[in-house]
Order: C-alpha cells, then sequence, then structure tokens
C-alpha cells in the first residue's frame, strides 16, 4: 500500500439526509435529456432532429469545433423535443425512451489488445469521448493530444456523496477493463486516488497503474486536488480525468460493445424521506425517483452535490456528469436580526458563528445566502479551504481584471470549478467565486485555445 | 419583529424605483438589512453558504472592543477623582458614570459623523451601505484623549472616512486603516490636545475641589521619553490604571479582545503573534545596547525591560485591534508575518528613538499599512517564481 499524503486543507459540510446503502427499484423513466449546459466551452450543433428514431450510442450533437467528438443517446427511442431559450440557445435535447432499450453495437474487444487509435477511435464512435475532461479548463479532452497521465479519483468527498467501495461492487471486472482501455491512451500513468480514511475496496488496485491515498477533509477527493498533491499540472501540460462510474461505462463498452450509461445515483439530503441508491441511466428523468419521496415543502432540487450541483427542478434531469441528486430546503426568508442571531443550526468555519458548540452535529442547511455581496474584506478565509499552492483571492482578482498573463502565473491551469467551491461557500463578502472562476477558464480557452 | 416588517414594507415604495426617495434606496436598503438579513438565496454556484457574512464579522470585533471601553469609562472617571485626590471616596459607580458621561458622547458623534458621510457617499454613488465603519466608529473614541473636543472627534471622522477611505472606493479598498488616520490627523492637526502631559486626565475641578499637589498626567511613555519619574507599577500598567488614549491603558482588557478574536479566527494570529516578536526583539536589541545611548533619558528608556514595553502606552491595542485590520493588513499568510513583525519592531522604535512621538504605534501600523502591498507583491511573485521554475524543469527533463 502506498504512503497516505495528507491533505490538510479543507472542510466537510456535515448535512442530514446521507443515502442508506440499498438499492432502491424505481420504474424505468420514460424520458432523458442532454443538457449542452454541461458541458463549458464547448460549441454544440445538434445531430439529430425532432422526431429520429435513435438507438442507445447514436449521436445527438457534436462538437463544432471537432465533429468527431459525439454525443450519444444513453437510450434508444424518439428524440422528443429540443428545448430552446433566449438566441434559440439548445437547453435540452429530450428523448422519449423505448421498453426495451435497443444498443448499436460497437463490438467488444480487449482494450488491451488494440493501439491508442482503435481504443479511442470506439470511444469516439460510441459518443461517450465526453466522458474524458481534460485539466487545464476542465472541459472535454482534446482527442488529438496525449496527455501526460490520466487521473480517476476514486472517491468523492463531497456532501452526502456517494460511496465509491459500494457502486463499483459487482462491477470490478468493468472498472478493471476501463482502466486498461485508458492505459492506452496515455505515455505516462494512470493514477488512481483512493480514500487514505478507510480501507479501499480491492477493486482499486490494478497492475500497471499508480496508486495513491489520500487522507482529509473534502476536496481531497476531488483529481484536481490529487493532481497537485502529486504532480502539478505545468503551462503547457494535460491531464485527462475521467470519474469512477465513466470508467466503469467505458469498461462495459469494450466488454459488450454498448453504450451502456447505467450509474448509480445517491438520492440524498434532508429533505429526502428515504435516501437511497438507485440505478438510472445518464440523463434520466428524476420525477419517478422524487415523487412522493421528498418532504412537501419549498425544495431546491440539485444534480449533482450542494457544492457544485445544477439547480434543477423537482421533473428535471440527471447531469452528465453527476452522481447524486441532492434535495435540500430552500429557505427564503428574511431573518430579523440574523446577523446577530446565535446560528446553532448553520454552517460556519469561523467560530464567531456559534455552531462550532457541535462540531459533529448533521446540518439541514437551506440555500440562504446568509448576508449580501461585498468586496473583498477578511483576508486568510479562502486559503483555510483550498488545499493548493495558490493564491486564491489574487487569483480570483486577476480574472476580474481578466489579466490573462497573471491569470497563468497564479496557476489558472491547475484549478477547476469544483475546487474553490469550498471558497465560494466560506466567502464572507458572498463572492461568486465559481462562477468568476469559469468566466476565467473560459476567457484562457478562447485566447489560447486548449 | 412583525412590527418593523409592517414599517419596512410601507415605507418601501417611496425608496423603490419610481418611489419620491429613489435617491435614497441605499439608506433604506442599510436600515432594511440592519434588521432583517435578507432572505435571498444562492443563484450560481455553490447551494449552501456560511452563515457569517460581513455584519457579523464587524459585530465580532466591536464585542472584542466592549472589555477595553468599559474599563475606559471607569479609567477615566478614576484618573480624574485620582487628580481631585478623591480616588478613595468616590464608589466604583461614581467614577465609571463619569468616565460614561464623557465617553458615550464621543461614541455618538463619532458613529453619527461617520455613518453620515457614509451615506452620503452611498447615495451618490448608488451602492449599498457597506460595514466598514461600524468598527472604525467604535475605535476612534477609544484611540483620543478623554479631553478632545467633540469637534475634533468630529473633524477628525470626517477625514478618516472621506480622504482615508471613500477616495479610494469604499470598505475593502483603503489603503491606510481609517481609525489611525483620524488619530494621526487629529494627532498633526490638533498637537496640543493630543499629546504632552496635560491632555489625559480630566482635572476640571469642582467648586470646593482641586487638583493635588504634586500631580503629573504624564503617560508612563511620556515620562521615559522626558528622563521624568515613573509612578506607576508594571501590574498597574497591565491592568491598566495609568494615564492614556480611552481604551488603551488595559493590557487586560485587550487580551480578553484578543482571545474573542482569535478564538472565532476573526482576527489574524500571525499578525498578533509576529508583532509581538517583533517588538520583544526591538526591545531586547535596545536592552543591548542601552549604554551606547546619546543620551540619559534615551538610555533609561532603552534600558526598559523588552516585555515591559509590550504593556505600556497604545502597542497592545493597536496590535490587536488595528494592526490586525484585514483590509489594510497584508493579505498573504506569509506576508501577515512580515507585516507583523515590522508593524512591532518600528512600533518599539519610534517609541524609543524619537521623543516628539511617545507612541510608535500608530506611525508603525500606518507606514506598515502602506508597505503591505509591496510585501504581498513580493510573497506572490515567490509563488509565481515557484511556477516558473517547475516549469522550467519539466521542460529540461
Amino acid at each position: 500500500m502506498p504512503e497516505v499524503i495528507k491533505i490538510k486543507k479543507g472542510v466537510d459540510i456535515k448535512l442530514q439526509g446521507e443515502a442508506e446503502k440499498i438499492y432502491a427499484s424505481t420504474d424505468a423513466p420514460s424520458t432523458y435529456a442532454l443538457k449542452p449546459s454541461d458541458f463549458p466551452g464547448i460549441r454544440m450543433k445538434l445531430k439529430a432532429r425532432e422526431g429520429d428514431e435513435v438507438q442507445a450510442g447514436d449521436p445527438i450533437f457534436y462538437d463544432k469545433d471537432r465533429p468527431e467528438v459525439t454525443f450519444g443517446s444513453p437510450v434508444s427511442g424518439e428524440i422528443a423535443e429540443v428545448v430552446r431559450g433566449e438566441k434559440r440557445r439548445i437547453l435540452e435535447v429530450r428523448i422519449l425512451a423505448d421498453q426495451e432499450i435497443r444498443y448499436r453495437d460497437f463490438k467488444a474487444a480487449d482494450p488491451a489488445a488494440l493501439g491508442r487509435d482503435e481504443v479511442k477511435g470506439k470511444i469516439l464512435q460510441a459518443g461517450m469521448w465526453p466522458v474524458v475532461r481534460q485539466r487545464p479548463y476542465n472541459i472535454i479532452a482534446n482527442p488529438n493530444r496525449v496527455p501526460r497521465d490520466i487521473w480517476v479519483s476514486c472517491f468523492d468527498s463531497a456532501p452526502l456523496a456517494p460511496d465509491a467501495d459500494f457502486i463499483v461492487h459487482g462491477q470490478e471486472e468493468e472498472f478493471k477493463l476501463g482502466i486498461k482501455a485508458l492505459m492506452q491512451l496515455t505515455d505516462g500513468k494512470v493514477h488512481l486516488g483512493v480514500d487514505g480514511r478507510t480501507n479501499p475496496s480491492e477493486a482499486f488496485k490494478i497492475d500497471g497503474t499508480q496508486l495513491h491515498r489520500f487522507n482529509g477533509p473534502h476536496p481531497a477527493g476531488n483529481p484536481g486536488v490529487q493532481i497537485h498533491a502529486v504532480a502539478p499540472i505545468n503551462k503547457g501540460e494535460t491531464i485527462w480525468t475521467v470519474g469512477l462510474q465513466e470508467v466503469i461505462m467505458i469498461g462495459r463498452l469494450f466488454k459488450t460493445g454498448k453504450y451502456d450509461a447505467q450509474k448509480s445515483i445517491a438520492l440524498a439530503g434532508a429533505q429526502v424521506t428515504k435516501p437511497r441508491y438507485y440505478k438510472l441511466l445518464n440523463g434520466a428523468n428524476l420525477k419517478g425517483i422524487l415523487e412522493g419521496n421528498v418532504a412537501n415543502q419549498k425544495n431546491r432540487y440539485i444534480s449533482g452535490n450542494v457544492l457544485t450541483g445544477t439547480k434543477i427542478s423537482s421533473e428535471g434531469y440527471l447531469s452528465y456528469y453527476d452522481n447524486q441528486v441532492t434535495v435540500m430546503p430552500e429557505g427564503g426568508e428574511d431573518e430579523f436580526f440574523g446577523w446577530l442571531a446565535p446560528g446553532f443550526n448553520k454552517f460556519s468555519i469561523s467560530r464567531a458563528v456559534f455552531s462550532w458548540l457541535s462540531p459533529n452535529k448533521r446540518l439541514n442547511l437551506d440555500a440562504n445566502m446568509n448576508g449580501e455581496e461585498r468586496a473583498f474584506v477578511v483576508t486568510g478565509e479562502y486559503e483555510k479551504v483550498f488545499p493548493f499552492d495558490i493564491y486564491p483571492v489574487q487569483l480570483l482578482k486577476s480574472i476580474m481584471i481578466k489579466d490573462i498573463e497573471a491569470m497563468e502565473n497564479l496557476g489558472i491551469y491547475e484549478v477547476a470549478e469544483e475546487d474553490m467551491a469550498l471558497c465560494e461557500v466560506v466567502c464572507t463578502s458572498k463572492i461568486p467565486v465559481q462562477e468568476t472562476l469559469r468566466e476565467g477558464l473560459d476567457l484562457m480557452l478562447n485566447e489560447l485555445g486548449d | 419583529m412583525k412590527l418593523f416588517k409592517n414599517i419596512l414594507e410601507s415605507v418601501k415604495p417611496h425608496f423603490v424605483d419610481g418611489g419620491k426617495l429613489e435617491k435614497y434606496y441605499p439608506v433604506y436598503d442599510g436600515f432594511a438589512t440592519f434588521l432583517f438579513t435578507p432572505g435571498h438565496t444562492s443563484h450560481s454556484g455553490a447551494h449552501v453558504r456560511d452563515a457569517i457574512d460581513l455584519k457579523r464579522t464587524m459585530v465580532t470585533v466591536i464585542f472584542a472592543m466592549v472589555p477595553a471601553l468599559l474599563f475606559g469609562m471607569w479609567n477615566a472617571g478614576n484618573l480624574h477623582y485620582g487628580a481631585l485626590g478623591l480616588a478613595e471616596t468616590v464608589g466604583f459607580w461614581d467614577k465609571f458614570l463619569w468616565g460614561a458621561l464623557k465617553i458615550v458622547p464621543m461614541l455618538i458623534v463619532s458613529y453619527g459623523v461617520g455613518l453620515g458621510v457614509e451615506f452620503i457617499f452611498c447615495i451618490i454613488k448608488k451602492h449599498q451601505i457597506q460595514e466598514g465603519f461600524l468598527v472604525s466608529g467604535m475605535l476612534i473614541p477609544l484611540i483620543m484623549p478623554i479631553d478632545i473636543p467633540l469637534w475634533m472627534v468630529a473633524v477628525s471622522v470626517v477625514f478618516a472616512v472621506v480622504i482615508g477611505k471613500e477616495v479610494f472606493g469604499g470598505t475593502g479598498m483603503n489603503i491606510l486603516n481609517p481609525a489611525l488616520t483620524a488619530r494621526a490627523f487629529a494627532f498633526f492637526a490638533y498637537p496640543t490636545y493630543m499629546s504632552g502631559d496635560k491632555v489625559w486626565i480630566n482635572t476640571s475641578a469642582a467648586e470646593g475641589q482641586s487638583v493635588v499637589d504634586g500631580f503629573s498626567g504624564a503617560t508612563v511613555l511620556g515620562s521615559y521619553a522626558t528622563g521624568g519619574e515613573v509612578g506607576y507599577s508594571t501590574m498597574d500598567m497591565f491592568l491598566g490604571f495609568i494615564p492614556g488614549s480611552i481604551g488603551e491603558t488595559s493590557t487586560l482588557a485587550v487580551l480578553i479582545g484578543a482571545a474573542i478574536l482569535l478564538y472565532t479566527g476573526i482576527g489574524s494570529w500571525r499578525i498578533m503573534l509576529s508583532g509581538l516578536i517583533g517588538a520583544l526583539a526591538m526591545g531586547l536589541i535596545f536592552n543591548t545596547f542601552a549604554e551606547y545611548a546619546i543620551s540619559p533619558e534615551q538610555q533609561s528608556f532603552m534600558a526598559v525591560p523588552a516585555w515591559q514595553q509590550l504593556i505600556m502606552g497604545g502597542f497592545a491595542f493597536g496590535l490587536v485591534f488595528m494592526a490586525t485590520d484585514p483590509v489594510s493588513a497584508a493579505q498573504t499568510d506569509k506576508g501577515k508575518i512580515i507585516y507583523g513583525f515590522l508593524v512591532g519592531f518600528f512600533a518599539i522604535m519610534i517609541r524609543v528613538f524619537n521623543p516628539a512621538y511617545p507612541e510608535g504605534i500608530m506611525l508603525a501600523i500606518l507606514f506598515m499599512n502602506v508597505m503591505a502591498p509591496l510585501i504581498d507583491h513580493y510573497v506572490v511573485q515567490g509563488n509565481i517564481n515557484k511556477r516558473k521554475k517547475r516549469l522550467a524543469t519539466v521542460k529540461a527533463a
């Protein structure tokens, strides 16, 4: 076992409503959706039209700048609706699923016996390439590059995140096959990051990969944090990251020749009556698992976790990279002298709020901002939850003034929104950190390309 | 609570767009958010947010200053009656009340004038009211002598808020600590009210009272600077039974405040600790070289034990409450250590070497406020260079 790398900075927000490790059954949802907003920095072109019949794996979209990158349909069925917003921007493409899913056959193969281009070609062909993302910029990987390394974080440290060992159980073979495929794509190593606080599953020990153990609070499970702790990204370098369940999907492709987009989803949060795990296909409509299973209040539905997830409606769809669905109270009530109240049931890293009296209590937090936006005043608080050798406030300020050289010098290549999400949470001045960082990343991408 | 809500709701139409008092929306908003933390919810990024906001931060600092304020009220009364030879006969509450009657008007003037100026700027600039002055407004009376006329407090506050803060863009943008800007203004504009040995103790005698024989109103630092007799024990200095600016005398009260700031995590331990070390370092250097002093006064001052420097004058108060102001201090963790060290170092140096400024902490902090961006620049540059070096090694390999 490799030695444990300690991540000192960060914080675990303890929330109510952790999912019980049981798979609940549900009727297969009838509609599915692909949302272009899940893929920043990509100009999408529709390939299918309303009314078209597709099979699982058939392209729905493609990347205008790189037509070989397609976005495969998770199910077979009919393109039911293209939902558009302002300026005819596509918000969602909804697919009405068949009862029995018909899969396009991409031919099973042993990745170890294939060359790099054949492995890549198969993933691209199946419309699955978007599962591979790259740093810098945290966007879909450029398939024409060979990355320095490929990173798979085998645990999620975010609040109420699904348990990696539980998910991988029963899919060890697919996971291994997926890793074998990834090993063909880099001249460097495939790195696996596991939770040093637990005794991780044997499934993560694979010959030829580099295993790292990380011990620490969130964001220790973020690939960005792990890469930074082991071998930081330099200017000009590319690292690809693939999520745990996405590796399993790639494994299935090579095992069965199908794009089988099944994922284990943790339905969690204080408002959920029975927080459980569900097996769903990517992009699934969530109405079925939410209806009758949530408290009858003003709720906020989130695809993803409370730090980085996307707000959806109670009849919304699972986003592309998400492994959990969280339901929390919306809040929205004015609070009389809220800035003076003790705040026993609120979260804070500062002891100026009295929740420090009960540090282990699981909280039921709502979406209140708890204050108004201000200029940067308090210093040193981002640094407590940001385990990078990077000056976060200075980086954000360089983004605000659009100084590309300063952004590059200050280390923007190494971070993604998820890595700075906790900075946003703890910010006294309520600065929109993730939005700002995304603006910076998009600006760099436009100016310099990937 | 319902009542306040109703009042706010009933006047709101006047302040929103199209209302009669549309221009004064920031004032309305300031009061409304003071009474009710607005219930708006996150619309981008993280869905949960820390319960802390700037109001909470500021009010915590104010709580931390309360021990110093209360002690200052009692001490002002105690010194006043002491000068009249009545320290033994006048009771605790009478002394406290006497001080409170002098100090509460200063607080009212400071807050009233300061917030008034802020409101005017916010109305002109159409900004929300920011909370920065809540702390400055309390700090300013605490670092003034007891006998300063109220109008001087008012003028200093106006200067501090306008020149010290608003011209730079308001809270979070200022270079100098606003409270110290007010004090420095008063110090140079009205020196006779801000220094010497007449201003620290109120000696106004009522009928039938008179100042006792041999009374001296000199501060401890003043006595050292002029070679005078120091009539206070170190315990007096630590507990604060000595003349000085209103809030600065009791090291104990300041330490209680420091404990609150450090435990809540609002004050920077890096600045406080390194400031302490910086002051001790300078004190020890003086102790070592005391024999080379150019005058007997200076020699006796240099020979003061380094630890005793910490409990005299405004050093402790300045270091805890003003050097740690996050806006004007260094902002990087490493920078804070350098900044704090130099604040302590220069405070003792100015105090001992320059008899014209018996209290060095004010000028030391202001000087380091100016230097803080430079310190940060080099700290951040160090980080940048490290990254560039890493890149160079990778390229070479």
